[in-house]
């Protein structure tokens, strides 16, 4: 099939490359496309159709038509005119039910007439309503492109890089070239686009081939996909030379097998020297199309006829064929048999990305095209893209046949005149509307080759002209694109902290809070919860988030964000503060101590940190105060150490007195533990004695194996967060973001204490005033279980039939030998002893309300 | 988005080194009325034109500022660090008058 040796030709005829084929080997000479190579071998049929399954060969062979998609290595969709070949590449048909020489599924083709006009489906299938996913699941199957495998994971790396520089040449054709060369020689960086690997290296310029412009975004941001990179580039100038689209012309048989456009056979003849057919007719528009004619020439094929609509417009033309394959062509009743039919319209700029950056598009009626005008400042246009096309006949939006082929205007979707004829008919007369309807211009052409056939159908059909009409507005993106390279890298960062590696020793069950990692069990999370009560446990509480406020103006600055009272906090003491926005709203909590003058150290939920910390810069850029807030969340770690022993533990590594009277529960200190410098601050979210003990993070996993170590006789065992969650509940310590949501308020989640309406003014004051004074919806409570049931979080409160609230935190409790949890419920229920029923798995369960803290309610044991 | 933003701190970034956080409002100081509490709180003017807005430079020097964009263009005219000047004494932002459009 291969002509002799030419000169100019891509191919490198001393080596040779296989690539499989279903299955089959095929040889290839580098330089080759899989498309070219597959030609080359005798295989004419390339895909099946999207709808119709109607046998589909090379049309365009510059990756603009749906002709050539194959799956390559397990991606869909690949257009194989311009994929490179590259040995060992795995290639399969899609979108075919046996082969695609005999798809069976081209039975739709014959039969399926009358019910597959456009919009068939959303008229017949959406009654009986249930039978649509039935009917949409079978659809997805018989119509469609190539399929992902679901299962596959994210294959190979994508990555993004930015770059800026002062002239972008997309398309690197003659007047591209010319173009990067000329700005590169007045000292530019110039960087140079183009879809396929260029034949000579460039010189003065930088080039990215293989690649595609994605779109001109706002700002002149130019996303380039280059496989497995994408290129995010900025500009001073973009230079557009995409050229132009050779437009298929339509006749009846337009998407036979056979059926070319003259660029087609200018690369298979002349880059890849195969011979395309051996008897030829040419019909073209435009004396660059017509030189094809010596191309084929060259190359031994006999022409037969030659059509130039500039001289002679004929009325009819049909292609008729059989199985499939061109057989002949008839032009005014005038019978040619040939096996290659060359057809072009006019050529069409490719201006598309023109359009996207702001330009004007307009419709040159001498030519019969459309062409970009009014280019946004920043934004040229060199070569064929500007329309310089030289004398163009304009051919008939459509040609007649005797009626008995399909003559399609959109073959991405198979989508015929008469499809678009109905459409017109049904009302659907703006091009905008029409395209939605019949989906020309929707499928993997993206208008390239049908969007100027589509307008001129509907010019002649509504008897007005093409610039009557217009385009449909050009979108992103320009070229199809994998969505694993606009995805990127594949981050999921983690945040550990610095005992982590302890806990995996300890053989901790880990889990996601946020980014952060942290153990969720050493085991038996309801024994770590005993041993706590017990003995004393350690947890690494390093997620939390810490910061400095520091300054004159720091206490004034708590003052006014937090509901609580802070400018009368000691220096050594430490308050609970729930953080509020100005609508009231509970957003985070945590607690502040005064380990000096003019100096806070706040604590945040672990995963509120981050927003926490933007929440106090912004409200110090509001108000203008004298304030510093530092983030040391990542410098320091902490670790609670509670239970009844946890002083006893605590005064063997320290020499700080750390009794009941001189470290009072809410006292901090400053003090060295087991040789480390640590703020110890007495607090007790988990409900028993406990001492936060905060120090610097590469200090953390020594303080860590000292406490352990040196209590292992008191009982000491590291705990959870599961565990933690269980103690928490039991004392009806609430934690934001789970018993709270973004409706919660301070008042309504049962704390009005830290409320201090009295402070002129706090963030949020109005808001919970106003709740004040009328009322709350809801409130938050405590309850406890009739039996052992665990509600589901989320849980459906029911009274009386109706769902009144909802279970917020539910858990079993060994030490209290029942279930408790947290739960909204409306402020008739909120009252002790009030009892409801929680759906559980579809039964209703007793349960009653218990207004104050399941353990220790009077905090005997937190204060001891 | 994919404008340039100059960061007053920084220079010219990707916007999406950013945090948008709205158009600056004036928080009513005391004895405002409930109608003007709640207009603070949910209503925004969404204005179609120059707009004075904070955007946090969250990727970045983590600062605070003020830009003036024009919503329908996103057109940055200007930016700044907030000064005591602008947000001092009642800690009011002033807020520019809008062009309407």
């Amino acid at each position: 099939m291969r002509l002799p040796p030419q000169a100019g030709e891509r191919l490198d005829r001393s080596r040779q490359l296989t690539f499989s084929f279903r299955g089959r080997p095929v040889s290839a000479f580098p330089g080759d496309t899989i498309g070219s190579a597959l030609f080359a071998a005798g295989r004419r049929v390339f895909s099946r159709s999207f709808k119709y399954h109607r046998p589909r060969g090379l049309l365009c062979c510059s990756g603009a038509c749906p002709n050539c998609m194959m799956t390559v290595d397990g991606t869909p969709n690949v257009r194989v005119c311009v994929e490179p070949v590259r040995d060992g590449t795995i290639v399969q048909p899609q979108n075919v039910l046996g082969s695609l020489d005999h798809d069976l599924l081209s039975v739709v083709d014959r039969v399926g007439r009358p019910f597959t006009p456009v919009g068939f489906y959303y008229r017949t299938m959406i009654r009986p309503r249930g039978l649509w996913p039935y009917y949409e699941k079978f659809l997805r199957n018989v119509a469609g492109l190539g399929r992902i495998d679901k299962h596959a994971g994210r294959q190979g790396r994508y990555d993004t890089e930015h770059r800026t520089v002062d002239v972008l040449v997309i398309g690197g054709g003659h007047s591209g070239l010319q173009a990067a060369r000329q700005a590169a020689e007045r000292g530019d960086e110039v960087l140079l686009v183009d879809e396929h690997a260029p034949p000579e290296q460039p010189d003065g310029f930088e080039l990215i081939a293989p690649g595609r412009a994605i779109g001109i975004y706002e700002g002149g941001l130019v996303p380039i996909d280059a496989g497995h990179v994408l290129f995010r580039v900025r500009a001073k100038r973009i230079v557009v030379a995409t050229g132009v689209v050779e437009q298929p012309l339509l006749f009846p048989g337009n998407d036979l097998v056979g059926v070319m456009l003259p660029n087609a056979v200018r690369r298979l003849t002349r880059d890849w020297s195969i011979k395309p057919g051996d008897r030829a007719v040419i019909v073209a528009a435009d004396e660059r199309a017509l030189e094809v004619a010596e191309d084929l020439e060259h190359a031994g094929i006999e022409v037969a006829e030659v059509v130039d609509l500039r001289g002679r417009n004929p009325q009819a033309i049909e292609a008729i064929g059989s199985r499939g394959r061109l057989r002949q062509v008839v032009v005014d009743r005038v019978a040619i048999h040939c096996d290659l039919l060359v057809a072009s319209g006019s050529p069409q700029p490719a201006y598309s990305l023109l359009a996207q950056a702001g330009a004007t598009i307009a419709y040159d009626a001498s030519r019969g095209i459309f062409v970009p005008t009014d280019l946004p400042p920043g934004v040229e246009a060199v070569g064929r893209v500007t329309g310089e096309t030289g004398a163009v006949a304009v051919p008939r939006a459509s040609y007649d046949g005797a009626g008995g082929e399909k003559c399609f205007v959109c073959i991405c979707e198979d989508v015929s005149e008469k499809d678009v004829k109905r459409a017109l008919a049904e009302g659907f007369d703006s091009i905008e509307l029409a395209k939605r309807y019949t989906t020309v211009t929707m499928g993997p052409c993206q208008g390239r080759i049908c969007q100027l056939a589509a307008v001129r159908l509907y010019a002649r059909e509504q008897e007005t002209d093409e610039s009557a009409i217009g385009t449909t507005t050009a979108r992103p993106p320009w070229s199809p694109v994998t969505l694993g390279v606009l995805a990127g890298r594949g981050h999921e960062p983690a945040k550990r902290t610095s005992i982590h590696h302890r806990h995996k020793e300890l053989g901790a069950t880990m889990m996601w809070t946020g980014d952060w990692r942290r153990p969720y069990g050493y085991g038996d999370p309801q024994a770590e919860a005993t041993n706590v009560h017990e003995a004393v446990g350690v947890i690494d509480v390093s997620t939390l988030g810490k910061l400095l406020v520091l300054g004159p103006d720091a206490a004034a600055f708590l003052e006014r964000l937090y509901p609580n009272r802070f400018a009368d906090l000691k220096t050594g003491r430490i308050r609970y503060g729930v953080l509020s926005t100005d609508a009231g709203r509970i957003m985070d909590d945590g607690t502040i101590c005064a380990p000096g003058d003019e100096q806070f150290y706040v604590t945040t939920t672990s995963t509120g940190s981050e927003g926490v910390l933007e929440w106090f810069e912004w409200w110090n850029a509001v108000w203008g105060m004298d304030v510093e807030i530092v983030n040391v969340t990542g410098a320091l770690a902490a670790v609670n150490v509670a239970g009844p022993r946890a002083r006893e533990l605590l005064a063997r590594l320290t020499s700080t007195d750390v009794s009941n009277e001189a470290l009072k529960y809410l006292d901090a200190r400053q003090a060295h533990v087991a040789g480390v410098p640590c703020l110890i601050l007495r607090i007790g979210f988990v409900g028993e004695l406990g001492y936060e003990l905060h120090c610097p993070s590469p200090h953390g996993e020594d303080l860590w194996d000292m406490l352990l170590a040196h209590g292992a006789d008191l009982g000491a065992r590291p705990f959870g967060l599961e565990a933690q969650r269980l103690l928490r509940l039991e004392k009806q310590h609430i934690i934001v973001g789970q018993d709270t949501d973004s409706e919660s308020n301070a008042l309504a989640a049962n704390m009005p204490w830290i409320v201090k309406f009295e402070k002129d003014d706090f963030v949020g004051k109005w808001a919970l005033e106003h709740v004040r004074d009328n009322g709350n919806r809801e409130h938050l409570v405590g309850f406890e279980m009739a039996n052992a049931t665990v509600p589901p979080e989320g849980g459906q409160v029911v009274r009386g039939g109706r769902a009144t609230g909802r279970v917020t935190s539910a858990r079993w409790s060994p030490t209290l030998g029942k279930t408790i949890g947290l739960a909204w419920l409306p402020p008739e229920l909120a009252e002790e002893d009030a009892e409801f029923e929680i759906r559980v798995d579809g039964r209703l369960e007793p349960a009653r309300v218990r207004l104050r803290p399941f353990f220790d309610p009077d905090g005997e044991r937190l204060r001891s | 988005m994919s404008f340039l933003l100059t960061c007053p701190n920084c220079g010219p970034r990707d916007v999406n080194e950013f945090a948008y956080a709205g158009e600056v409002t004036t928080r009513p100081v005391g004895g405002a009325s409930l109608r003007e509490l709640t207009d603070y709180v949910y209503f925004r003017r969404n204005v179609a034109g120059v707009q004075r807005e904070w955007w946090h430079h969250r990727f970045g020097c983590e600062r605070w500022f003020l830009a003036e964009r024009d919503t329908r263009t996103n057109e940055v005219l200007r930016v700044e660090l907030p000064g005591p000047a602008e947000t001092g004494a009642a800690h009011e932002p002033e807020v520019p008058e809008t062009p309407a459009v």
